[in-house]
């Protein structure tokens, strides 16, 4: 009893320092423990939050593992097909152009199945804001290679390592849409360290604010871990994250105001 | 009356979009319908009301734009012929789960694969039976004039807002490019955002502080959540099927013999009608206008009357088994067609009627 009341007692508003936006449902996020995706949720809603943009904010979700999106954000929202999120977004965006539009995707959703939509509405120059989570590989169907699989990364369906002779190459989907007119701000982030989800959510910010000035794409790429997929632990995929993904997926901005910037990004030849 | 004008029906199609108070139009060219986009082009609707024209980068981006603006409540359209239409229906399949309004333009040319450019009828069983994976329908209107092209574009987003499902304009290559007389009817205002609202509260059109978010999805990993929503569709085609047949019979009153037909081989059938009687055979048209919900019991009743039935369709025969369900076995149905592309002539049919049924 006393214990209770002292607990109350804390719950000032004065005391609160951090709490959970009410632009997230109160629910079980449905993800791994461990993974990437509920950081980028929240980060995503604490600045429609902060921005006061919850009744002008329209998002589209993917399929994949983030599929039910739309069950944690608390936001208007409509879940595309595999891979057309950008083709979504672009008519929203055309004929509500004072809304803010957003896509959430994964790479398979985003890089393979989804390559036409996302290269034609980056080079169309659309106003809305794309969201990309990188893990390379397919969460939600049980660890298949995805189009960004590294070189010799094993996964379900490439269980010796990915033979770039026969499998292909990973691809960089995000240096390549920033050689597009139509993109505006591309940037490379991940969620792994307390920095990191500051870096990221100043990145999805920005990426918000240039749909004010009607830009063309704003597009954040966060690289993730899966460590279900990668069978992992946390810890242990946050650390082969580190070591392999971002050697091969550089972090740091590739294109801001229109112009391409010579950082690492844009440097690393593989 | 309204104002008139010779024009080809895709053209039709596209000024009647501006007229019924479209909010977006989204397409890709293709042969014979390139026209509905290139009308929409050259007349600046963004100027005339506001509404959106985008040339998408395929169809699968085309449909899938259609599903993001139906989403949020706009009444949106696209138009394509069959090789397009089949790249469709994945999103076709979605919207009609997620329960989504819009308008779909099929200007049929001849199959299978990349088939012909020429007119044809074989998307039949495409467009009344499914077409994409799962349960659904959409409402399916067969034009067999330009004024139609026109009427129709009205009625199928009336009729798509009404049931909150997609419906489909099933026209051909030769009623998309010939030229008619039509009356337009007088342009309707494009919803206001209230007005919108008002009509669709279930759009994603950003969350308001007192309601609860809006999503849009054709998802429910629940079996019998997703069993529910099936019976949900199951229920409202039912309605569908007893509300909104359309269909027209022509010279039928007297006929001993009846060509059923939809679309432009309704109008060829007419001109067989006059060959027939010149020879004094007693023949008359029925015409399914909306082939699904199909008159059903409209069949069943005057093939009651007559001795036989010729179903007439520029395809294998596909309507063909709609028409011998409604009708059972008790009189000769046979079923004339051509395909590929070409159209059959007046003469020919009467010769099949002859042939097939009279002396059959």
């Amino acid at each position: 009893m006393v214990e209770q009341f002292a607990k109350l007692d804390i719950r000032k508003d004065e005391n609160i320092v951090y709490k959970r936006t009410d632009l997230l449902v109160d629910r079980p996020l449905s993800y791994c423990p461990g993974c990437g995706h509920g950081t980028v949720h929240r980060i995503i809603m604490e600045t429609l939050e902060e921005m006061s943009i919850q009744d002008k904010t329209i998002g589209v979700s993917p399929v994949g593992c983030s599929v039910l999106a739309y069950d944690f954000m608390n936001i208007d929202m409509l879940g595309a097909a595999h891979g057309r999120a950008p083709a979504l977004a672009t008519a929203i965006k055309r004929m509500w152009p004072d809304r803010f539009v957003f896509t959430y995707q994964g790479d398979g959703d985003l890089a393979a199945i989804g390559t036409a939509e996302t290269i034609h509405a980056c080079n169309r120059g659309e106003h809305f804001t794309m969201i990309f989570i990188n893990n390379g590989i397919y969460g939600m169907t049980g660890g298949q290679m995805a189009p960004t699989t590294l070189p010799n990364m094993r996964s379900s369906t490439s269980p010796y390592g990915r033979d770039v002779e026969t499998m292909g190459f990973p691809l960089k989907m995000t240096e390549l849409i920033a050689q597009l007119p139509g993109t505006y701000y591309v940037t490379r982030q991940a969620v792994h360290t307390p920095a990191g989800v500051r870096k990221t959510k100043k990145a999805i910010r920005k990426a918000f604010e240039n749909q004010k000035n009607k830009t063309g794409i704003s597009f954040v790429e966060v690289v993730s871990n899966c460590n279900s997929g990668w069978k992992m632990t946390p810890v242990q995929s946050n650390k082969w994250m580190e070591e392999n993904m971002f050697p091969f997926y550089p972090l740091g901005d590739i294109k801001v105001d229109g112009k391409l910037v010579e950082t690492k990004a844009t440097a690393a030849k593989e | 009356m309204g104002e008139l004008r010779l024009m080809k029906g895709n053209e039709a199609i596209a000024e009647a979009a501006i007229r019924a108070g479209c909010d977006g139009y989204f397409g890709y060219p293709i042969t014979p319908q390139s026209e509905v986009m290139e009308y929409l082009m050259m007349e600046k609707p963004y100027e005339r009301t506001g509404m959106v024209v985008l040339q998408a980068e395929s169809e699968v981006a085309s449909i899938n734009m259609l599903y993001g603006g139906a989403g949020t409540g706009k009444m949106v359209m696209t138009s394509s012929s069959s090789p397009g239409i089949s790249l469709m229906q994945e999103g076709i399949s979605y919207m009609a789960g997620a329960e989504l309004p819009a308008l779909l333009v099929n200007i049929v040319r001849g199959g299978p694969g990349l088939g012909t450019i020429q007119p044809s009828q074989a998307d039949y069983f495409q467009s009344v039976k499914g077409g994409g994976h799962g349960d659904y329908r959409l409402i399916v209107l067969a034009p067999a004039s330009v004024q139609e092209m026109s009427d129709f574009v009205k009625l199928g987003f009336d009729l798509s807002f009404k049931y909150r499902t997609p419906a489909l304009i099933l026209s051909d290559g030769a009623i998309g490019q010939m030229m008619e007389k039509v009356e337009l009817f007088d342009p309707i205002p494009r919803r206001t955002e209230e007005q919108l609202i008002q009509q669709c509260p279930w759009a994603s059109t950003g969350k308001p502080k007192n309601r609860d978010h809006n999503i849009i999805t054709s998802l429910d990993l629940d079996p019998a959540g997703q069993e529910r929503v099936n019976l949900k569709l199951q229920a409202k085609y039912k309605v569908m099927e007893e509300k909104e047949v359309l269909y027209e019979t022509i010279q039928a009153e007297d006929a001993e013999y009846l060509f059923i037909a939809f679309g432009l081989s309704a109008r060829i059938c007419q001109k067989s009608i006059d060959l027939a009687r010149a020879k004094g055979i007693k023949v008359g048209l029925f015409r399914p206008i909306t082939l699904y919900p199909f008159p059903v019991k409209e069949i069943a009743a005057i093939s009651k009357k007559v001795k036989g039935i010729l179903v007439v369709e520029m395809n294998a025969g596909q309507m063909i088994e709609d028409v011998r369900l409604a009708a059972g076995c008790a009189i000769k149905i046979e079923h004339y067609g051509r395909f590929g592309g070409i159209i059959p002539n007046p003469d020919e049919v009467v010769k099949a009627l002859e042939q097939k049924i009279i002396g059959g």
